[in-house]
């Protein structure tokens, strides 16, 4: 059948398409429609899916699975890799049992909340792990599938890394609908502890086997029309090879300029059909690269090409920017310099400047959290140090706030926090959200009281994890598929890692939260406060 | 139709821009297009600029429109549609929602015509405001469907070539049965 999907969407109808029977991962920006998606169905299709406490706690969960002969796909953002890659480079030496399928979407241009402009392509190379870039939905659709296909046949893992505006592109995608069987797949766990247990003497033996699986999957990317050649090399001198979106503007430059150019698009990153890639250049006098961010595949084309055709003239990040995502403008202008020709005023618009107020992200109306910062910062001595995290909280670092002092990853603003309280004699007030607590915020608390630091922590927790669309988290008592659980109380946790001074309040008692932080500051030890209120946009919800 | 129709849709975060996409895009697929949109998610929708491309036609390559090149841009909310208008071409219309949501620094509305009216070097806009949320609220008590009421005025006065009939099944498919009547009328309202 043919509907409009987004391409998480395809993602997820591929899986199911492809027999999946596990699915994990951690709600991130622009990946997070997938988990969600698996969250609503799995229950009717026989799918086991959670939202897992954080990325690497996901691709284990799928390891597990994937060894108990379930076909698994994990799904995060594209610093989810970084959190996970401990456990992700062991697995490409044990491989797979089942196949596992790891989405990782990254976001040039940062358009989510980005704390770098990531490109995950990098993983692909230090864990000799398959990769394959969709441009669009219906490359969503076919390339996850593909992923399964290459993760049964070659037992590895296989990234499928996609980007904003491929993950939230819409179009009408050709798929096959599969409502699964409505029974939860049952595995077995065959033990095997040569192939998955790694430590060295074996670990090596494993490398060799990874080296060798490699070999046989470029031999498989060389066949696969994933990449493939659009229009005709024929006498052609002048060449373009392409991936991911930035294929769709390349296409629609040429489109627009009126220019009939071949363009060779790679759906393999990795392992690189590099035959291919010879062939595509070998007659050609010319070749642009037209890929985002780093300019990986510009780097491999230049070593092909000293063999290939070594007079060929390569150009690449030398006319498109390594930052921020491109568009049709920029391909064009890159197109212009590479073949010397002018480009029409089309893409030139002399237009007016103007200088207007930016609408940044703010917090919702009736939020908890405008009773927590100006409160913090009414109250906090002049010259506190506030640390930041990720989530909604992220929002004290805008006006009218402006209150962060630092923010980098996940739990990162207490772990900061830790090192400026032991270095100096400045307060320190570090903010975090409940989900991020539960995420990687709890080694950091333990870590804190363990080296007799004593930062004030304050939990805005919020009973959800809201930012990334309101995904259930440990905090709260329910499952990604809705069933009842433990509900783990962070005041709780707090006081099994040792610290001493804990309060729980609603920060709609300001009154409240202002005495408790006074008196927590002047303490000697690590303190937590938990601002428990629930999200506005829940309440409302819920009230309907 | 021989050349792509480019729809910018703008306003701020939590106004409905991706249901309104939605059902554009679906409008699309029905009249048999080529369809490509791309929209923003997360962080932006926290009532930051929204910004959503939709582009519909025989031949569809990137999902989002250059600049210059929107034949039509919608807009939720009156300074982002002033705010959007830099991108605007020759014969880009802009159908922008008498509604303002106030920001720290924001214009009146005498001078944001001003500004849109300002030829400079630039081609002269051609813009319209329309009081969809008002409309809306006074008339059927919901301004949320004030997207239904502008997607209505457009298809009215035909500034998207796109069919009523094609764009009230689309309203169907899209919107869930409980408020349908409440989108059908608002685009009825707007489509005069």
């Amino acid at each position: 059948m043919k509907k409009i999907l987004l391409g998480n969407e395809a993602i997820v109808k591929a899986a199911l398409a492809s027999g999946v029977s596990f699915v994990s991962g951690y709600p991130g920006c622009p990946s997070a429609e997938i988990g969600d998606e698996f969250g609503k169905i799995a229950v009717n299709t026989g799918v086991y899916a959670e939202w897992s406490t954080n990325e690497k706690t996901a691709l284990e969960a799928a390891i597990g699975a994937s060894f108990s002969g379930l076909k698994s796909l994990v799904n995060m953002k594209s610093f989810g890799i970084n959190v996970c890659s401990d456990s992700l480079l062991p697995l490409a030496y044990t491989g797979t049992k089942a196949p596992m399928v790891i989405v990782v979407a990254d976001d040039p241009s940062g358009w989510s909340s980005a704390q770098s402009e990531q490109n995950s392509r990098a993983y692909a190379y230090l864990g000799h792990i398959p990769m394959l870039e969709p441009a669009d939905p219906q490359e969503c659709y076919d390339f996850t599938k593909l992923a399964f296909e290459l993760s049964e046949k070659f037992n590895i893992p296989v990234i499928l890394r996609t980007t904003t505006r491929v993950n939230h592109q819409k179009m009408p995608v050709e798929f096959t609908q599969d409502e699964g069987s409505g029974l939860r797949k049952i595995g077995t766990f065959s033990k095997n502890p040569h192939q998955f247990c790694t430590m060295p003497p074996r670990v090596l033996e494993m490398k060799a086997e990874l080296l060798e699986k490699t070999e046989k999957i470029v031999a498989f990317a060389e066949k696969s029309s994933a990449n493939k050649v659009f229009g005709s090399l024929a006498s052609a001198k002048f060449g373009i090879i392409t991936n991911g979106v930035a294929h769709l503007h390349t296409l629609e430059a040429l489109d627009e300029m009126g220019l009939k150019v071949p363009v060779l698009k790679l759906g393999f990153f990795y392992p690189l059909a590099e035959k291919k890639i010879e062939k595509f250049i070998t007659g050609l006098k010319k070749v642009l690269i037209v890929e985002e961010l780093d300019g990986y595949l510009e780097k491999e084309v230049r070593a092909i090409a000293k063999d290939a055709n070594p007079k060929l003239e390569i150009f690449g990040k030398n006319v498109l920017p390594e930052i921020g995502e491109l568009n049709t403008e920029k391909i064009a202008g890159a197109l212009s310099k590479a073949l010397k020709v002018k480009i029409k005023d089309y893409f030139k618009i002399k237009n007016l400047k103007i200088e207007l107020p930016r609408r940044t992200a703010r917090l919702c109306e009736g939020c908890p959290y405008w009773h927590v910062f100006p409160v913090l910062k009414r109250i906090a001595p002049e010259g506190t140090i506030f640390g930041g995290d990720i989530g909604c909280n992220m929002i004290a670092n805008l006006p009218p706030h402006s209150m962060d002092d630092y923010m980098f990853s996940m739990g990162a603003g207490l772990g900061i926090s830790h090192g400026v309280k032991k270095s100096t004699n400045q307060k320190v007030i570090s903010m975090m959200g409940d989900g991020t607590f539960f995420h990687s915020g709890i080694p950091a608390l333990v870590n804190a009281v363990y080296n007799k630091s004593n930062p004030l922590v304050v939990i805005l927790d919020n009973r959800i994890t809201a930012m990334t669309g309101h995904q259930p988290n440990p905090g709260m008592g329910k499952t990604l598929m809705g069933e009842d659980t433990e509900e783990l109380k962070i005041e709780e946790i707090a006081k099994a890692c040792g610290v001493k001074n804990v309060k729980v309040l609603d920060p709609i008692n300001m009154q409240d939260l202002e005495n408790t932080v006074k008196e927590f500051l002047e303490k000697g030890e690590v303190s937590v406060i938990v601002c428990k209120r629930i999200c506005a946009l829940l309440a409302k919800r819920q009230s309907k | 139709m021989d050349k792509t129709f480019n729809i910018i849709l703008t306003g701020v975060g939590g106004q409905g821009i991706i249901t309104l996409l939605q059902i554009i895009d679906e409008a699309a697929f029905i009249g048999g297009y080529e369809v490509r949109s791309s929209e923003l998610h997360g962080l932006s929708q926290r009532g930051g600029s929204v910004e959503a491309h939709i582009r519909f036609g025989k031949k569809v390559f990137s999902p989002m429109v250059s600049n210059g090149k929107a034949d039509l841009i919608i807009a939720l909310e009156v300074l982002e549609g002033l705010r959007e208008s830099v991108k605007a071409g020759k014969q880009t219309k802009l159908l922008i929602n008498e509604y303002f949501l106030p920001l720290i620094g924001s214009l009146t509305k005498e001078e944001i015509v001003k500004q849109l009216e300002q030829p400079k070097d630039s081609p002269k806009k051609d813009f319209c405001f329309v009081p969809a949320s008002e409309t809306c609220k006074n008339k059927l008590q919901n301004e949320i469907v004030c997207t239904l009421f502008l997607l209505g005025y457009a298809v009215g006065n035909k500034l998207v070539p796109l069919k009523k009939e094609f764009v009230l099944r689309a309203v169907k498919n899209v919107i869930p049965q409980k408020y349908l009547d409440l989108n059908i009328n608002a685009f009825e309202l707007g489509h005069g």
